[in-house]
């Protein structure tokens, strides 16, 4: 299948790149999916089904007016070869109705090209559908999205890229009859059947330190561990404009102080874009490649940015194959020295948070973020768990969360593979501790 | 290949002669053209156009249902979609929550258009945004700004082996301007469309928002606000303008009261509810001046329709009437599930994503007072407008949302300009402290292109109506 559509898009591309003129140049991206996906509810399947999807990004070039856009295909010649011609001459008359773009960046460096084939084995979702009956009278409630994901570039320079994965992602929650659920999941490229059914149980265990009546917590700071999955949903309101150049340089981005040297965080933060260790491909839609690592914050102290092609020529900078809005696909925080194992015990009194939820900037120049506690939060008083608390909201700066008030990381780290399905399968994913902090202000 | 239009035409006669014999299913055909033209910083960035086009088969088969998309919609690619639905149809049935396939009625929809995007030429559009980012970008201390229009056409074909045809075709337009100043270290923005000033239309629809003129004001907005001091922390009446009020709306009134969420099926991502199905007909969700409709059926509203994605007919409904609750927000599938009353809102994003229960147009009715009079009433507070931040709990009870612009409220008059206002509440109680209400002339029709929802996850287009409102005792906050 996908040696099929990488020979596929290829020939396309080919037969596409004879119609162009002269003096035109092209690039285009790829991005396919075939993926099913089961919708859990109660145990039972809600909705099931399979989505076939590609489409093919272009940028359009002559000299220095472009037009862009996209269109989808079908996957075969005779039906996408005149789609693809008609948005050309679309593209043409709209590149012909602007002027030039001093931004505009493309890499015509055939050396670049690429290719990565992963291997894998995906579940039957049947198999899926078993294990969670087998599990019994569980209330689960979740998603199952499983299937190949493809990425492809081919410009006129002669670079040609190609990237492949099969993967899945099973996220999934149980419930309590009040109402308190443990979150879990299990992603990756290599299914085994064994791996689920044991996540299912741990999920039922684990339920049941939280279906003991959950008590009430008064506003006020606290003593907090937020778990990998908390950390990531934390750096993904963070990520909002907080790593890429172009919310430096406009000051918009919540980091400003941070990257202008006025502050900094505590010197356990070291953040890297570590492509070389996640599933984005190593390759952005202008076709430049993206390094293996991009130290973003080292020892505290801002190290580096996110730099997309358009922002490296708007200010004059080196890209580093950053996406469009310069987020991280592939953050990598450096572990610490804590042990997730005694974490109860190192938090002392406190709360352990497993995840967090809807966050947003409550004052963004102060990198100041509020959201909701979820799912599995537990209080601990002298290092041991005493039982659930109700969902809490919290409202405090990352300057001092990862800065002042950090305590510590945990050696273990989770790799989080996004579950996100908007329009696509996101191929984002973090590498994450846990983090001890103190004086968390929860405020409602 | 098949023009769209023929294929719509002919899709049923297609589909039933390639269906397997005796079953039940549904088909949607969707085809959406996007075009973007954007000025950033003094530079027109690459015009965009965008094309998509597929087709979502649904088949009922042994108890179950299933669903396949594809784009390809040769006879091939159909019968792929019907033999994969009807398998996943059975591989689903014997744990299926639900067996029905609602078949479309017939309908058909056009948005209101009075002046075609095609009437003014790319360049020429081009040119205006330039103008208006120049206006923008007047000052040193200006130091991000940006204006953009975004042009959607979509139409959606949903036809059944029942034999209903649902036909609709709309126009969405979102314009969007944006101002960053900047002064002793701290950045404000203003922004204008996007989240809130959205209609379906042609290019009248930016005249009626007042786009072309909006720079200077937003300009000198954002200016006053990087030299403006923090919104005070204190428990205080607040006056919400309409481009706020639809965020408070849709995420306190009409998250709660979709009835997938109170049935459980959003646990595990968008959440659940704090109603639950036993408040429908008697709960006091707010003072008696609420009153709180579905209506599909204003011209120009962002989620006007006839029908919606299952091809079920779409007719106003009140969903809170004098503060009592009345309906929840759900197709036919989850009120057949719940034994709920709700309105035809199954509703999806495109071709590839199956139909789950969304808000379409939810707006708040017009009172009796004149924002004069509704800040005349507040001895102290704060006004607020245009939303920047929101947050809320998974049970759409305990919220939290920040504005781009305040405004201290003394003796009954606007007084100096505060940055960074927010306030926090729960929804359960916050809408009993709703003590008044705006009349016509504060109302607004508005909406966003940006609802986050379901698995997989899917993003859809809605609309809010909503005139200015007061609030008693609110715990109101500022920045750092």
């Amino acid at each position: 299948m996908a040696l099929e559509e990488r020979d596929y898009f290829f020939s396309l591309g080919q037969r596409m790149l004879e119609g162009l003129a002269g003096d035109e140049a092209v690039t285009c991206q790829l991005r396919a999916e075939s993926s099913s996906f089961v919708r859990f509810n109660r145990g039972r399947v809600g909705q099931g089904g399979e989505v076939r999807q590609r489409q093919l990004e272009l940028d359009l070039i002559r000299g220095s007016r472009h037009a862009s856009g996209s269109v989808n295909l079908v996957g075969s010649l005779e039906q996408d070869l005149p789609t693809l011609r008609a948005t050309l001459d679309t593209l043409r008359e709209m590149r012909d109705a602007v002027g030039e773009d001093p931004h505009l960046a493309y890499n015509t460096d055939a050396a670049a090209s690429s290719e990565t084939e992963h291997g894998g084995e995906l579940p039957r979702a049947e198999a899926v559908m078993d294990a969670v009956r087998r599990s019994g009278d569980a209330d689960l409630v979740g998603v199952l999205a499983s299937g190949e994901v493809q990425r492809g570039f081919l410009s006129s320079f002669g670079q040609r890229n190609w990237h492949s994965a099969p993967s899945f992602n099973f996220d999934w929650s149980v419930f309590s009859g009040n109402e308190t659920a443990v979150k879990s999941g299990y992603a990756g490229n290599r299914w085994r059947a064994g791996e689920l059914e044991t996540r299912l149980r741990k999920s039922r265990d684990d339920l049941a330190i939280v279906q003991r009546p959950a008590r009430a917590v008064e506003p006020g700071r606290y003593r907090v561990y937020l778990a990998p999955a908390a950390m990531e949903e934390l750096f993904s309101i963070l990520s909002w404009d907080g790593f890429g150049l172009r919310g430096w340089k406009t000051r918009i981005s919540p980091f400003v102080r941070l990257h202008d040297g006025a502050a900094q965080l505590a010197e356990s933060v070291t953040l890297s874009e570590n492509i070389e260790d996640g599933v984005a491909a190593p390759f952005e839609r202008s076709g430049f490649a993206r390094p293996p690592r991009v130290a973003l914050v080292e020892r505290g102290v801002s190290s580096g940015h996110l730099i997309s092609p358009r922002s490296a020529r708007e200010f004059d900078a080196a890209t580093n194959g950053a996406n469009a809005n310069e987020s991280p696909e592939s953050l990598d925080m450096a572990p610490g020295d804590l042990d997730a194992e005694r974490i109860a015990e190192t938090l002392h009194s406190g709360l352990l948070v497993s995840n967090l939820w809807y966050l947003n900037f409550s004052d963004r120049q102060a990198c100041r973020t509020t959201g909701m506690t979820r799912f599995a939060t537990v209080a601990v008083e002298n290092g041991r768990v005493v039982g659930p608390v109700r969902t809490m909201r919290f409202d405090d700066s990352a300057y001092r969360a990862l800065g002042e008030n950090l305590v510590g990381l945990t050696q273990q780290r989770d790799w989080i593979l996004s579950a996100d399905t908007y329009e696509w399968r996101s191929t984002r994913s973090a590498r994450l501790p846990g983090a001890l902090i103190d004086d968390f202000t929860l405020t409602l | 290949m098949a023009t769209f239009e023929e294929d719509g035409a002919r899709l049923r006669d297609r589909l039933a002669r390639l269906a397997p014999s005796g079953c039940e299913w549904t088909a949607r055909l969707v085809r959406q053209r996007d075009q973007s033209l954007s000025v950033r910083r003094g530079t027109v960035e690459p015009p965009r156009i965008d094309d998509d086009q597929g087709v979502m088969v649904s088949v009922a088969a042994e108890g179950g249902v299933g669903f396949a998309a594809t784009a390809d919609l040769s006879d091939q690619g159909l019968e792929w979609a019907l033999h994969s639905a009807a398998a996943w149809a059975k591989r689903n049935a014997a744990l299926a929550l639900d067996g029905h396939l609602p078949q479309p009625a017939d309908g058909a929809y056009e948005s209101p258009v009075e002046v075609a995007w095609e009437t003014e030429s790319i360049a020429a559009k081009l040119a205006r945004l330039r103008e208006i980012d120049e206006i923008l970008g007047a000052g040193d201390d200006i130091v991000d700004r940006g204006a953009s229009l975004w042009r959607t056409q979509l139409h959606t074909t949903v036809i059944g082996s029942a034999g209903g045809r649902t036909s609709q075709r709309f126009d969405y337009l979102v314009p969007m301007l944006s101002v960053s100043a900047s002064r002793d270290g701290d950045t404000q923005t203003r922004t204008f469309g996007g989240h809130a000033k959205v209609r379906q239309g042609g290019l009248e629809v930016l005249v009626e928002l007042g786009f072309w003129e909006a720079g200077e004001r937003l300009r000198e907005e954002a200016r006053q606000l990087a030299a403006a001091p923090n919104c005070p922390s204190e428990r205080t009446a607040v006056v919400l303008a309409p481009d706020q009020m639809i965020l408070q709306i849709h995420e306190s009134i009409g998250h709660p009261l979709e009835i997938d969420r109170i049935l459980g099926d959003e646990r595990n991502y968008a959440g659940t509810s704090f109603v639950t199905a036993e408040m429908f007909g008697s709960y006091r969700y707010g003072s008696e001046l609420l009153n709180v409709s579905f209506d599909p059926g204003v011209p120009g509203e962002f989620g006007s329709y006839a029908c919606d994605d299952d091809g079920q007919a779409a007719v106003a409904t009140p969903i809170i009437r004098n503060g009592v609750l009345l309906n929840g927000l759900g197709g036919v599938r989850s009120q057949r599930r719940a034994e709920i009353g709700g309105v035809a809102n199954a509703r999806s994003p495109s071709w590839n994503r199956p139909t789950i229960d969304r808000m379409a147009n939810l707006n708040l009715e017009p009172g009796v007072s004149s924002l004069d009079a509704l800040i005349g009433g507040v001895e102290r507070g704060i006004y607020m407008e245009t939303n920047r931040s929101w947050s809320i709990d998974d049970a759409r009870n305990k919220f939290q949302f920040g504005c781009e612009l305040g405004r201290v409220i003394r003796n009954g008059e606007l007084a100096e300009v505060v940055k960074n206002p927010g306030y926090r509440g729960v929804s359960a109680t916050f809408w009993r402290s709703l003590d008044g209400v705006g009349d016509r002339s504060t109302f607004e029709v508005l909406g966003t292109p940006f609802c986050g929802k379901g698995e997989p996850n899917q993003v859809i287009r809605v609309g809010h109506a909503s005139p200015a409102c007061r609030f008693r005792d609110i715990d109101v906050f500022g920045g750092e």
